[in-house]
């Protein structure tokens, strides 16, 4: 149990004087300091004694929801588990203590990693060339984009400067299309969820010669396998654009197709979702980037380092221990869980688009309209039941998006213990919704005002003290 | 179910055209705020700004998603709701009367793009389902 006088911020444990640390004799003498470089006020830093600051914390990393702690089907996300043997390799000091910039001859091992990694990812995705510069899925995806346009620019095609995506897309993919300078033109979904091919014949009339690429996630965002890329790929290349390939759904894929294979020219690569690195503010990141052979040539220069090299052995150690056989039964298993839940729901939830799924699905509420309970409402339930909530309100093709991924890792037991709170919440909208209008209950931190927390957000504490003045 | 007001002009992309003389009156529709939520902010152009037809002018952010607002006729921006700047939740209040921009016409026949109000109802159920 949380106990609530250090679940307070450090701020108000504070008490002027305390403090957890005293400082050894100063044996070398003092120094007169500038006073253009000292402080003209105290720092604001709380005062606290240890005790106070290791129960403060204690309490506060029991308060965090993780992998490790349950299950988290959180669509695109690929929230799978971390091996701890990952850590163990990570952690070995021959590669942890490397200098990055140390003599390139007393770093043939990790050299001999990176190459290695490069040779598995090749292998797994019918690509030549890779560049693990990139620190993130979304630095990949830029680094993927400058790649094309150094490409079409060194052939002195300097006109193709639009992007096609479908609606269906990651919010990352205009982003990192804009930030590289590139115009964005909307491809639409079908009625079936895949690209409307007539639409994209439309785009690459009125736009051809302007067209640096299509960006494309295989299976897209509703988990559904994109069927018509031979034809998407070959409209794209008669028109002198290239394929860019969105890895972020990359792991239902994993050891039964390959985006090379496919047409696609470029892609990246989350490592910390498909090779089971950690995610986001767990650790960082990384994104490689690949090519088909040529294109290696116009990788952009994004980093001075060669990325995130311990994101590297996790992901090296990760393909090590599955090998060549078992990461064959990622994507299938992944995606046999998927359908797995989709089935055991869809009478409850409504299924927008039905038929097999991959390693995700996305429901558009559910079934029942009429007792006012929304997405928002399932999900924040689903947190007083222990569960991480899924991915809500994406893609915005629905209104009530609900988006699952359970990943490959997960037993029958978790599936089915799911499945079963989600049918009680389905029935609790029916016989008691205010219950669940107004969860969380079970949580530290009961329904947050989002509305206000957009407005006004209160993001330190000095803020929160000059708001209460 | 929706509000949806006759004798204005609506867009596929769900925003409305009242029209006074040669001033097009630009707001979101009901629906367009209800699939929305609570709005939290709404980017506008300033005055004088040139807006064109099916081109974007603007955004509406909610807690669920922002959206692109694509203006539904060519013009001049002559007035901007400054209300909005505070309470962007007056579009969920009466998306009709908290409309965002005036814009003085370039093109008064790109009205006739546009659906009336049984058509845009018609096109809304059909996009519910």
């Amino acid at each position: 149990m949380n106990n609530r006088l250090y679940g307070n911020l450090i701020f108000e444990l504070s008490k002027e004087g305390r403090k957890g640390y005293s400082l050894p004799r100063n044996y070398f003498g003092d120094y007169e300091i500038p006073s253009s470089m000292c402080r003209a006020k105290e720092a604001a830093l709380p005062a606290c004694d240890e005790l106070t600051v290791v129960r403060h914390y204690t309490n506060l990393s029991t308060n965090n929801f993780g992998v490790d702690t349950g299950f988290y089907p959180l669509g695109s996300c690929t929230m799978k588990y971390n091996p701890k043997l990952n850590e163990e390799m990570a952690a070995m000091p021959q590669f942890q203590n490397l200098h990055p910039l140390q003599p390139e001859e007393t770093v043939m091992g990790a050299k001999a990693l990176v190459l290695f990694l490069e040779k598995a990812l090749c292998a797994l995705t019918g690509l030549a060339h890779f560049t693990f510069k990139p620190y993130a899925g979304a630095h990949g995806e830029l680094t993927g984009l400058m790649t094309i346009d150094n490409y079409h620019r060194s052939r002195g095609d300097m006109a193709r400067k639009k992007v096609i995506v479908p609606d269906s897309a990651h919010g990352t993919n205009p982003a990192s299309a804009a930030v590289c300078g590139l115009e964005i033109l909307e491809v639409k979904s079908t009625a079936d969820g895949l690209v409307d091919l007539e639409d994209l014949e439309r785009l690459v009339a009125q736009e051809g010669p302007n067209i640096a690429a299509m960006m494309m996630t295989n299976p897209n965002t509703l988990g559904l396998f994109e069927t018509s890329i031979p034809e998407i790929a070959k409209l794209i290349h008669d028109c002198g654009g290239l394929m860019y390939y969105d890895g972020a759904n990359l792991n239902p894929m994993l050891g039964v197709c390959r985006p090379g294979d496919m047409g696609f020219d470029v892609m990246h690569i989350n490592l910390h979702k498909t090779f089971s690195t950690p995610h986001g503010g767990g650790g960082p990141g990384a994104g490689p980037v690949g090519v088909r052979e040529g294109l290696q040539d116009f990788f952009p220069n994004v980093s001075p380092y060669q990325g995130n090299f311990a994101v590297m052995m996790r992901a090296c150690a990760y393909i090590l221990s599955l090998g060549g056989e078992q990461i064959k039964n990622v994507g299938p298993l992944a995606t046999l869980n998927a359908n797995y839940i989709k089935e055991s729901l869809k009478d409850v939830y409504e299924l927008p688009i039905d038929g097999l799924c991959c390693h995700e699905f996305v429901f558009d509420g559910l079934k029942d309209k009429s007792t006012g309970v929304t997405t928002m409402d399932v999900a924040k339930r689903l947190l007083d039941y222990g569960y991480h909530a899924p991915t809500i309100y994406f893609p915005l093709l629905f209104h009530e998006s609900l988006m699952i991924e359970p990943t490959e890792n997960e037993s029958k037991e978790t599936l089915d213990a799911f499945i079963a709170v989600m049918r009680q919440i389905a029935e609790e909208a029916k016989t008691n919704p205010d219950e669940v209008k107004s969860a969380p209950h079970n949580t530290p931190i009961g329904r947050v005002d989002d509305v206000l927390a957009a407005k006004h957000p209160i993001v330190t504490y000095q803020q929160m003290l000059n708001d209460q003045d | 179910m929706a509000k949806v007001i006759e004798g204005l002009y609506y867009s596929e992309s769900h925003e409305y055209v009242k029209v006074e003389g040669n001033i097009g009156i630009i707001g979101i529709t009901d629906y367009a705020q209800k699939a929305l939520g609570n709005v939290v902010y709404v980017d506008m152009p300033e005055v004088d700004d040139e807006v064109e037809a099916g081109a974007e002018f603007g955004a509406v952010e909610s807690v669920k998603a922002a959206s692109d607002l694509n203006s539904p006729v060519s013009g001049t921006v002559v007035e901007v709701n400054e209300a909005l700047e505070d309470a962007p939740e007056l579009i969920n209040q009466d998306a009709y009367e908290n409309w965002i921009i005036k814009v003085e016409m370039s093109d008064e026949s790109e009205l006739e793009n546009l659906m009336d109000a049984a058509a845009y109802e018609a096109f809304c159920e059909k996009e519910a389902h």
